[in-house]
């Protein structure tokens, strides 16, 4: 078993706050292969389409046959240990602040033989199941866990250094307007967050969910305007340096495509909220995030958004709302880029419809509060940058995959007409 | 496929090494330039007379061997650069002796150095090659520490080989350095120092690790006719091997690609192990040694542990390895660390090592292997010299 972490003490005003460093981020274009499937938590190797020969590290042809039909397939992560090591003198500076390190020679089922990280639970020469994580540097690398799983094994100090487990950390969530908002509170709870902040914008007006969120423990809300960039800055000013994972749940919506909104009434005000409003929050929160991510147990660690699918490709019926969702998953990408130094992961959670009422007339599946909030946890205790939430989403992205040309015919064709 | 030519009518003279720097602020330039004045040197040369040379470093960039023509003022009509680490000092002596016999150059001079900076191990690890980058370094940037200590571990596992036996090899490598005057380590180690030393990655401590230094190394190579008539003392080659990227279906390193080629060898040198009076064995860690001592035929798989505790394998035992101290005392000069063993046993063989001189040395067996491209050494080579002024 893994040794429980203990809820942090309460920080020293007077001592550094230590400065993040990274493990190796270069990565030939070949390997990150590899770190797009660790963004999904998927566990893929190199696979050769004419020989059927899977292979790693990752190379630019098959060394079987020398065919440049390569592709990544996801495969058993089952293997075993052949041997191990542990690091206690190394000259990086990462792996020098947080040594002993554990790494292992595995044999997969699969047939390959890997050099990875080890869980401290996992025995000598014992099976193990594979995980592709992406480390701090935002790079995927492999890591053996005890097959059968082990007592309190998210708290492995090499497994959560590759994770965004909420446990013990502060959260702000940014709209407790949102009908989603104490679904995803409550199971952040769960999980074990020390504290959950909730931003509520115009807290003159009645808010059905407020009673529900203030019988939580460790809950408290705080005025927050995303489309106020004062609102937004003091509110950094007050909870920005305890803010360990941001989940920005913030949304406005309105059905209708260009012909049938007729003006950019609404549309300015998606574009204010689902973007400008992550812009806000961002230049706002993010500075002071980055440089708390080596702060400890409750260091800062990721930053949520929640777009609908539509993000990937426009859907017609809610038109303008997909632009606003393009818009933002956009921004989402710099994010990556400025935060990708410090360690802090930007996590786009992905959501088909949604089961409210601006989704009244959207036939199911459709994604409750609660479905949302367990993506969400669960993306975060895997470290993710990519999931998508629900099967309209999934089936979504998969014939993104395949063609995102096809998908846009698919969405945007109209009926036979008259 | 068929036999190899032999390397007969080729002559190995003038080795010069350079003695060692745990850092240096000259260059590699600096280090192979005084590498190659010493073995010229030795031979009463001027730099015009050798018309081909060739040279190993990793610390060149941004230069290599052509840089190097003009930096050191030579006219050559045969040049070539082997980066192969480790195998580098088998694999020039490959090259050089072919293009003697085949008469494209008179006299080659093989000569490879680096410098150490401070920090320049680090950044040299950190551009090692590209599989490494990708597939290595993630998991806690080990280097080859790491990835020996898996070896080593493995190894252990397969063979029951212990710590005690690793260490009889580093005692005794170190008590020949203490007798060779180009020796980083100066200091006596016990059995017992070496067991209790820091970790390092385990099973590997302290003293299982080569330290990184400045130094250079060179020899010459030219017609048996040439080292005669210059009254030189000389090397011959009975026979050499190499091989690349050998055993790559072995799910961890226990072995080298020496098995592969090792029969022709004793058979092209018309020799067995038993005729070998030295062995120099590329130590970059005690495991690759036991691995050189069974693939080169001196005992059988699994059981070189049992053949060190059983051998004295200083300079004075029955078993006399790694007599200049190798790399894990003399130091590992970079590039260098690849020619160390070879030109020490050309001294050998031809009586001219001095304090570290076998007495009745004639055959001496040098390995090279080098390389961690990702989990394990990709270059091995061997070769077999004999006394030629005998």
């Amino acid at each position: 078993m893994t040794t429980p972490l203990t809820p942090p003490p309460k920080k020293n005003p007077q001592k550094r706050t230590i400065a993040p460093t990274r493990p190796s981020e270069a990565r030939s274009r070949a390997a990150m292969g590899l770190s797009a499937a660790a963004a999904e938590g998927r566990f893929a190797l190199q696979r050769c389409a004419e020989c059927d020969t899977l292979q790693y590290p990752p190379r630019d042809v098959c060394s079987a046959c020398l065919s440049p039909q390569l592709s990544w397939k996801d495969i058993s992560p089952e293997g075993e240990i052949l041997a191990e090591t542990t690091i206690h003198a190394v000259s990086k500076l990462y792996f020098r602040e947080r040594v002993p390190w554990r790494i292992g020679t595995v044999q997969l089922d699969a047939g390959p033989v890997v050099i990875c990280h080890l869980h401290g639970d996992c025995e000598r020469n014992s099976r193990v199941t594979l995980i592709n994580r992406l480390d701090r540097s935002g790079q995927g690398v492999l890591m053996a866990l005890p097959k059968e799983g082990s007592l309190n094994m998210e708290d492995d100090p090499q497994l959560r250094a590759m994770t965004s487990d909420p446990k013990h950390r502060r959260i702000l969530i940014t709209d407790a307007r949102n009908t989603n908002t104490p679904a995803l509170a409550r199971s952040l709870l769960d999980a074990g967050a020390a504290t959950v902040f909730i931003g509520e914008a115009e807290n003159w007006r009645p808010n059905p969910m407020r009673d529900e969120l203030n019988k939580m423990a460790n809950v408290h809300i705080f005025p927050l305007d995303v489309t106020d960039t004062s609102s937004v800055q003091e509110l950094a000013a007050e909870i920005g340096g305890k803010t360990d994972i941001m989940i920005n749940n913030a949304s406005f919506i309105r059905p209708g495509g260009v012909i049938a909104r007729g003006d950019t009434g609404f549309a300015r005000d998606e574009i204010e909220v689902n973007y400008l409003g992550l812009m806000r929050l961002a230049q706002a929160f993010g500075p002071g995030m980055c440089s708390r991510t080596a702060d400890g147990v409750n260091s800062a660690v990721a930053w949520v958004n929640i777009f609908s699918v539509y993000a990937l490709s426009n859907d017609p019926e809610f038109g303008c709302f997909s632009a606003s969702n393009a818009a933002a998953r956009s921004l989402s990408q710099n994010m990556r880029a400025d935060f990708r130094s410090s360690g802090l992961r930007v996590m786009n959670v992905y959501t088909g419809p949604t089961d409210d009422d601006w989704h009244q007339l959207v036939p199911p599946p459709k994604v409750a509060p609660v479905a949302l909030a367990r993506s969400v946890v669960q993306g975060l205790k895997d470290g993710l940058e990519e999931t998508y939430c629900g099967d309209v989403a999934k089936d979504l992205y998969q014939r993104f995959q395949n063609n995102p040309n096809v998908l846009e015919r698919e969405l945007t064709q109209g009926g036979d007409g008259p | 496929m068929g036999r190899r030519q032999s390397y007969d009518g080729v002559a190995l003279v003038a080795p010069f090494s350079t003695p060692y720097q745990r850092y240096s602020t000259d260059t590699a330039h600096w280090w192979i330039a005084g590498a190659l004045r010493g073995a010229l040197g030795v031979a009463g040369l001027k730099p015009n007379e050798i018309d081909g040379f060739c040279v190993s470093s990793f610390s060149l960039a941004p230069d290599s061997a052509v840089g190097l023509t003009q930096h050191l003022g030579l006219c050559l009509r045969w040049l070539d650069h082997i980066p192969m680490g480790g195998a580098s000092g088998i694999v020039a002596l490959r090259r050089a002796a072919r293009a003697i016999q085949s008469g494209d150059a008179n006299i080659v001079a093989c000569v490879a150095g680096d410098t150490n900076h401070i920090d320049s191990f680090r950044s040299l690890l950190s551009s090692f090659s590209r599989s490494a980058s990708d597939a290595s370094y993630p998991y806690g940037y080990g280097g080859p520490n790491a990835n020996f200590a898996l070896l080593t571990d493995r190894y252990m596992q397969e063979y029951g080989a212990t710590r005690e036996d690793f260490g009889r090899i580093c005692v005794a490598q170190r008590s020949n350095a203490l007798k060779y005057p180009g020796a980083i380590m100066k200091k006596p180690l016990t059995l017992e120092q070496y067991i209790d030393a820091r970790p390092v990655s385990d099973p590997i401590a302290l003293f299982d690790c080569v330290m990184p230094c400045a130094g250079s190394e060179a020899f010459l190579v030219m017609s048996e006719e040439e080292a005669v008539k210059r009254d030189l003392p000389y090397a011959l080659i009975g026979g050499t091997i190499e091989r690349h990227n050998a055993h790559a279906e072995d799910p961890i390193q226990l072995r080298g690609g020496w098995t592969l080629d090792i029969d022709e060898l004793y058979e092209m040198a018309d020799c067995d192990a038993e005729k070998i009076d030295l062995l120099q064995s590329y130590d970059d860690y005690p495991v690759i040694c036991m691995m050189q001592i069974e693939d080169l035929g001196f005992c059988e798989k699994g059981s070189a542990a049992e053949f060190v505790r059983s051998h004295d394998l200083t300079i004075e035992g029955d078993f006399p390895h790694n007599t200049s101290g190798g790399q894990l005392s003399a130091g590992q000069a970079g590039a260098a660390g690849g020619f160390l063993g070879l030109v020490e046993a050309i001294r050998q063989v031809s009586g001219t090592a001095g304090p570290t001189q076998v007495k009745d040395a004639n055959h001496a067996m040098v390995a090279g292997f080098g390389m961690i491209n990702y989990d394990r050494g990709v270059c091995s080579g061997a070769a077999i010299i004999r006394s030629g002024n005998s």
